[in-house]
């Protein structure tokens, strides 16, 4: 009943910011707005048991990208600041559309038998995570650190333009 | 009749995380195809991101529970590409604002004829 409860808030919260976060026109305001929808869905892992991936959430999501975000629209912020986020001239198709298939969605999850297990999550998964990515899942692991590597250094020269060699 | 419709509704299964991270992605996607700003669609496509991870990790929850957490490994994958994601796509948007001195996804149309 409690989970309930909860459950039921949090989803509010997170779908509620989400689309305020559309159908704001400040784009500032949607950025904060999308702020209060990550730190919804860091909840949301609490509620699943994924303490760690809770803690990289507000880290990285609440943290990080949104700072990365608040920057690109101080760099391209013009105008009007009500102004500053339309909608496109075919938000109402999108909208009909979107709309059917949330519907279509929760109807074929319902229907739906799942193989669901009845162990119980483990208390902590920290050290679980750790164990995996660093022995069986080892490839990938380093494979994203070159990748983040590489997007950090190719966004640079991109902003920052390449010289010409004289 | 009803009954069993309440004890579904109260007691959270896999069911009402599926429901969410669904219509949170679909919220996401209705950003990126209905707004004109284009960091606004960079926004909604962090949106459908994280929906995604909700994803995952549920299965992970309900379906694998106490055996691996795979699904948990794999969303911190996600994680740190969608960093790299946003990381990217600014560079890019912000290089393009240079030329256009516009952030309208109609302005930029290079490709069309």
């Amino acid at each position: 009943m409690a989970m309930a409860a909860m459950f039921y808030l949090i989803a509010f919260i997170t779908l509620g910011s989400a689309l305020m976060m559309v159908i704001n026109k400040n784009i500032f305001h949607s950025a904060l707005l999308m702020l209060v929808s990550f730190v919804g869905v860091a909840a949301v892992y609490i509620l699943l048991h994924a303490d760690f991936l809770a803690a990289v959430q507000v880290l990285v999501y609440a943290g990080a990208i949104t700072v990365f975000i608040i920057f690109g629209i101080m760099f391209t912020m013009k105008g009007d600041p009500k102004k500053t986020n339309p909608f496109s001239k075919n938000a109402i198709p999108a909208a009909v559309l979107l709309l059917l298939f949330i519907v279509i969605n929760a109807v074929t999850v319902v229907i739906t038998v799942w193989p669901l297990s009845n162990l119980n999550p483990p208390e902590t998964t920290v050290r679980a995570i750790a164990d995996l990515m660093l022995s069986k899942y080892v490839v990938g692991f380093e494979v994203t650190a070159v990748l983040l590597l590489t997007a950090m250094v190719g966004a640079i020269v991109i902003v920052k333009g390449v010289k010409k060699s004289s | 009749m009803i009954d069993i419709l309440m004890d579904k509704i109260l007691t959270i299964g896999l069911e009402h995380f599926l429901i969410l991270s669904g219509t949170l992605f679909f919220i996401g996607l209705f950003a990126v195809l209905a707004k004109k700003n284009v960091i606004a669609v960079l926004m909604g496509i962090e949106i459908m991101f994280s929906a995604v991870n909700i994803n995952l990790v549920a299965f992970n929850r309900y379906t694998a529970a106490g055996t691996a957490l795979t699904g948990h490994v794999f969303a911190i994958f996600v994680i740190a590409l969608a960093a790299a994601e946003v990381a990217v796509g600014l560079a890019l948007i912000i290089s393009i604002y240079r030329q256009r001195t516009s952030t309208d996804v109609q302005d930029y149309d290079w490709l069309k004829w």
